[in-house]
């Protein structure tokens, strides 16, 4: 099989982003008749390869070849056009329209006038029967579970006429997490679908963060970190431990002994600040048991999908658990609202710090202010002077690179930005910060001063609860690592004690 | 140096619209040389500017509830019907009434004392904002249509106050609002004054200004920030309830009379106008109140000249549509990314 | 066949509704159950019905256009100034008005669609343009007598069991035919439905987005010029006042007739309901006789706010 040309080629692709690399010169190849997974953490550059493929980035610099030709996609409908299908995880379709439209609407050879719906109805069917599937093809998309869906967003896929060298059908299917929200059955059904189309020779390219999946249905792996290539292996030749430790790296920690190896002798426990006690929600997390002592952090761990953020969300009141308790300082609380939350002393940073962190409009300033102005009420307004004074006590502290405390956030540097958002929590005097991969798209640098500012709190007594994909992080700076899998608890860990084996362990499932 | 400054200038907030006043202002001056003057007659204080003030009160007071709602995020095309809501009530409780006294002159009869009046106007309309507020924060309804409601429905029920008659108010103490002086200066500019301070102090005094922005900009972020996004927005329209039904007062004052159907008619266009005139974006977030009041008083003067122009006063809805058109477009994305293309290439 | 079902639920509403209304009222007063009064109820609102077709479609691709009771009345003064004061021929006033309809949706469209100014904002300007060009024309209303308008006007298309029609009525099933062919059989209507459901998808699915969604607004802008045609066989003038508010009426019949405000979901057929359950709410009112005709307005308007309100927490339960 490797000695056919590959279908698609990607050669020293290279993107960066406000300065922060995403890519650096990273190969990929894919062969025609073969199921390809891309693996890799968050951040590690899986999204942004896929999505220099399918037009939505331009690269910096690298080679894309399909067929042997070079081509440069410009958006999503021009990369379609060359060929390159993708179905994502959130079906990219009108769920409003029927399963018969959403396969042929748009597509060439249907009139744009009088639709013969029997006659397009009655080609949808076939086509889905080809695949296994049998349902009402005028009823809307929207009825049918998500799989259905991912099923007609394949079959749609399949009928793409492949405009360039005039072919009928696609050579080159990306299935972009297909499988987060189906079930088990469903995912069998889908692998039934992929190996089908595997046998007529249509090249795969596979993400998921399911590892298990990857293995059921890949041919090889192609591993990312950090935004660079870590290998292109047969699948055969990797074991789950395997992989998952080139996925998240065993770079040995830079300086001296772990944090939990320094705390680890100094005192008895103390009663925890949190508790959470079988936190739940439907359709989220399941039997979420944590505690976190004043002046410890806590890191979750798991994969992409493991429900960390969705557990961190519960903690902080942003979504209300549907069973089991939480508690500060051992009395019962309900936060139905974050500013609850902050009024009991806890402090959340987002992890899409664009989208739910920072007031890009407002000034640095304002951005700093205004947790501790809503802790304090609407009526009990920091005067401008105050407010001068705290954002450059922490514009020091932190060292925020800013011109002055009244530019607007959103000029300012990923990790400068992140560093503000500390500072808005900071100045709230909290008991308990809430970190949700808090140096997610950060450079490096600035990535070790932010885990470095936070344990310094951390050590000055704040609980500090974390989620990180990446492995030194969890392992350099907490006291105690919890680990989920699948949207649940899978264990608990001393940091102290621990060692990567046993989270890798932990979070394969093994 | 001097493109340096000009470039600093320009970019100042209340530069555009107090420029487009000072044109506007400019060409009137020199197609009337006497349009500034300013005479004091029987104490009172007369000329165009004073008319110009006068006449855009109620516009200004509008325009700045209009203009918190629109830095949330929202809008509220309802006002123009909350006006005549206000009056209709005002009217229908003074009562409608002609009483002649000896003969000669008319006798100031209310059935209910202002006191009571005003409170019970005003209050309806904030009503009207907290329908709004509720529809909008508590339903979800998008603000365009829970006010179109409003909008629709309002005339209807300022008809059904005064019984689909225009009602005329024959109690001369009423007329002080929008006819009156107060030290020589028409009592309406003390009004829309005292809610321009009041809404000031609340947006510059308390925390309510940052936190209407943060909502303007980003809902999510400000909720995890510990903003109360729901409350405020529903206040907020409350507020912009109780300026139109300001505004309301000052209207039936000025002409004596309550008439639902055509009283603060398009006033909503005007109001939106005033608030995008003045800066405020559509797209929420930063907002100035300054620039509302300068832009009410940008298109009061529009009018004004239409008419000194001799043009038939129509002509205005006209003008202000285009306008309406442009600024929208100017402050589009695309065209912001064409100017900021352009510069880079300069 | 469950899911299909669903699909008609809210349709099936609104012609429940209307029975339930046509009922009480054919219960309660005498002389409401006659095939004319049902007949007059088409005749009444023969414009309403073009203008809230054309609305029906901005409001499946997700947009909103408040500008068609100007545009309406726009056309009826362009109408009768030229007609009554210039002397042209209706045969080429009436072209000449469509295209003046369908230039003002098209330029709203291109302004929605290449400045991406939101909906309500470009058609809120069109809406006040378009007023303020009628009182440019005159301020005053325009009768007309031109021979052909008037004889148009009283001309009746007998139907059996002595009882008649206007043109006007043919009219608008005319348009209402060719709306729903649009709508479920031409590319085009599929594209407004798949805008409507999600724009972002449509793009991705290749489907001519841009284009469709400016002609929409067009579109728009001719059913509003054809309704405003309409209204001067009805009324016989041209008024700057006419059709004041007669938005609110259209987004009104729409949503009744079981649109989904946020578009995407609906059926043209539907908004026939809506117009038709206005037309009884009216016909009820002026039997009712004690009542002021605004608790017209206030009834459509309250029905609105309960359908707005009942879709809102469809779709709350349909996410669960």
């Amino acid at each position: 099989m490797p000695s056919s040309p590959a279908v698609l080629e990607m050669r020293g692709i290279t993107k960066q982003f406000q300065g922060v690399r995403a890519l650096a010169g990273v190969d990929f190849r894919l062969l025609p008749g073969e199921v390809h997974a891309l693996m890799g953490q968050n951040g590690a550059g899986k999204s942004t390869l896929v999505k220099v493929l399918t037009g939505v980035h331009r690269a910096d610099a690298g080679r894309l070849l399909l067929d042997g030709q070079d081509i440069a996609p410009q958006s999503p409908l021009d990369a379609q056009r060359l060929g390159i299908r993708t179905v994502y995880q959130e079906v990219n379709l009108c769920t409003n329209l029927s399963v018969a439209e959403n396969i042929f609407l748009g597509s060439a050879g249907t009139s744009n006038f009088a639709i013969r719906w029997r006659d397009m109805r009655r080609k949808a069917a076939a086509l889905l029967a080809e695949l296994n599937v049998h349902i009402d093809v005028g009823a809307p998309l929207s009825r049918y579970p998500l799989a259905v869906q991912q099923m007609v967003a394949i079959a749609r896929a399949l009928t793409a006429q492949h405009e360039r060298t005039g072919r009928a059908g696609t050579r080159l299917l990306i299935l972009d997490e297909p499988t987060s929200s189906l079930t088990e059955d469903e995912v069998e059904m889908l692998f039934s679908v992929m190996r089908r189309l595997k046998a007529q020779g249509i090249a795969i390219l596979f993400i998921t963060h399911f590892l298990d999946q990857a293995f059921a249905i890949s041919d090889r792996f192609t591993v990312l970190r950090n935004g660079a290539l870590v290998g292109e292996y047969p699948v055969a030749q990797l074991s789950t431990m395997e992989l998952i430790v080139k996925m998240v790296g065993k770079e040995i920690a830079a300086a001296g002994p772990g944090r939990a190896a320094r705390a680890a002798a100094s005192e008895p426990a103390a009663p925890p600040f949190l508790e959470a006690r079988g936190l739940s929600k439907r359709g989220s997390v399941t039997g979420i048991d944590l505690a976190v002592q004043p002046g410890k952090a806590v890191a979750i761990a798991g994969l992409l999908g493991s429900g960390r953020t969705e557990t961190v969300r519960l903690l902080f009141g942003i979504d209300h658990a549907d069973r089991g308790s939480l508690m500060i300082e051992g009395k019962p609380v309900r936060f139905g609202s974050p500013l609850e939350a902050i009024r009991r002393g806890l402090g959340f940073c987002p992890e899409d710090r664009k989208a739910e962190g920072i007031l890009g409009e407002l000034s640095l300033r304002e951005n700093i202010i205004i947790a501790l102005q809503c802790r304090r009420g609407i009526f009990h307004s920091l005067s401008r002077a105050r407010q001068d004074e705290i954002a450059r006590s922490y514009i020091e502290l932190l060292g925020i690179k800013a011109h002055d405390a009244d530019v607007p956030i959103a000029t300012l540097s990923g990790g400068n930005q992140q560093k503000a958002l500390l500072a808005r929590w900071l100045a709230t005097d909290p008991r308990m910060l809430i970190l949700d991969e808090p140096t997610r798209g950060i450079d490096v640098g600035a990535k070790v001063e932010i885990m470095a500012q936070v344990m310094g709190l951390c050590d000055n007594g704040m609980a500090v609860v974390y989620s990180s994909s990446e492995m030194t992080e969890v392992l350099d700076y907490a006291d105690r690592v919890v680990v989920m899998r699948d949207r649940a608890k899978v264990g608990e860990l001393d940091a102290a004690g621990a060692d990567e084996q046993q989270v890798f362990q932990l979070i394969a499932g093994g | 140096m001097a493109a340096a400054y000009l470039r600093r200038l320009t970019t100042r907030d209340g530069f555009w619209p107090i420029a487009v006043l000072v044109l506007l202002l400019g060409y009137n001056l020199i197609a009337d040389p006497g349009f500034f003057a300013i005479s004091v007659k029987d104490g009172h204080l007369y000329g165009s500017l004073i008319d110009i003030l006068n006449r855009a009160s109620p516009l200004m007071i509008i325009a700045m509830g209009l203009t918190l709602v629109i830095a949330t995020r929202g809008i509220d095309i309802s006002v123009g019907a909350v006006v005549a809501i206000s009056g209709a009530v005002a009217a229908a409780m003074i009562g409608g009434e002609l009483v002649l006294s000896g003969g000669t002159g008319m006798a100031d009869v209310t059935r209910y004392p202002l006191v009571i009046v005003l409170p019970c106007a005003l209050g309806v309309a904030t009503l009207c904002g907290m329908w709004n507020g509720a529809l909008v924060s508590w339903f979800g309804l998008q603000p365009i249509v829970a006010t179109l409601i409003l909008l629709g429905t309002g005339r209807g029920v300022a008809q059904l106050i005064t019984s689909g008659q225009i009602v005329t108010i024959y109690y001369s103490p009423y007329y002080v609002i929008g006819n009156g002086f107060l030290l020589g200066v028409p009592f309406s500019l003390f009004i829309a004054a005292a809610v321009a301070a009041v809404l000031a102090l609340l947006t510059r005094r308390t925390a309510l200004g940052l936190f209407i922005q943060a909502i303007g900009i980003n809902p999510v972020a400000s909720r995890l920030a510990g903003i109360r996004a729901r409350g405020i927005t529903f206040a907020v329209y409350a507020v912009c309830g109780l300026c139109a039904g300001i505004a309301g007062l000052i209207v039936s004052s000025n002409v004596k009379s309550a008439d639902g159907n055509n009283a603060g008619l398009l006033f909503e266009l005007d109001a939106i106008l005033a608030v995008v005139l003045g800066g405020t974006s559509l797209a929420g977030g930063r907002f100035s109140l300054i620039g509302s009041i300068l832009g009410a008083l940008i298109i009061q003067t529009l009018t004004t000249t239409i008419y000194a122009v001799g043009v038939a006063p129509e002509v205005t809805l006209v003008v202000k549509g285009l306008v309406v058109f442009v600024v929208s477009i100017l402050q589009s994305e695309r065209i912001k990314a064409l100017i900021g293309a352009a510069k880079r290439s300069v | 066949m469950i899911d299909r079902r669903h699909r008609l639920l809210p349709l099936a509403v609104t012609v429940a509704l209307f029975a339930l209304l046509y009922g009480a009222g054919a219960y309660h007063f005498d002389g409401f159950f006659s095939l004319q009064v049902f007949l007059n109820f088409f005749i009444d609102n023969a414009f309403l019905a073009i203008t809230a077709i054309g609305m029906t479609f901005v409001i499946l691709s997700g947009g909103i256009d408040l500008s068609v009771g100007s545009v309406i009345a726009l056309a009826t003064m362009v109408s009768a100034a030229l007609v009554e004061h210039r002397g042209w021929s209706p045969a080429v006033v009436i072209p000449l008005v469509l295209a003046m309809g369908s230039a003002i949706g098209l330029i709203m469209g291109l302004v929605i669609q290449y400045f991406q100014v939101q909906p309500f904002i470009a058609t809120l300007a069109g809406m006040f343009l378009a007023r303020g060009l009628c009182y440019l024309i005159s301020i005053d209303s325009i009768t007309i007598e031109n021979a052909f308008y008037t004889d148009l006007a009283a001309f009746r298309i007998p139907l059996p069991f002595e009882t008649s029609i206007t043109v006007n009525v043919v009219v608008a099933l005319v348009v209402l035919a060719a709306a729903i062919y649009l709508a479920h059989y031409t590319r085009f209507g599929r594209t407004v439905y798949a805008i409507g459901g999600n724009e972002q998808s449509a793009l991705l699915m290749g489907l001519p987005v841009a284009r469709t969604k400016v002609l929409v607004y067009t579109f728009n802008g001719l059913c509003s010029a054809l309704a405003g045609v309409v209204f001067t066989f009805y009324m016989l003038s041209g008024y700057g006042l006419h059709a004041q508010g007669m938005e609110l009426d259209a987004i009104a019949a729409v949503v009744i007739g079981g649109t989904l405000l946020t578009g995407g979901s609906g059926y043209v057929a539907g908004t026939l309901f809506g117009v038709l359950i206005y037309g009884t709410i009216q016909t009820i009112i002026s039997f009712q006789g004690d009542l002021s005709s605004w608790w017209t307005k206030i009834v459509i308007g309250l029905l609105l706010l309960a359908f707005c309100l009942l879709q809102r927490a469809f779709a709350r339960t349909r996410r669960m």
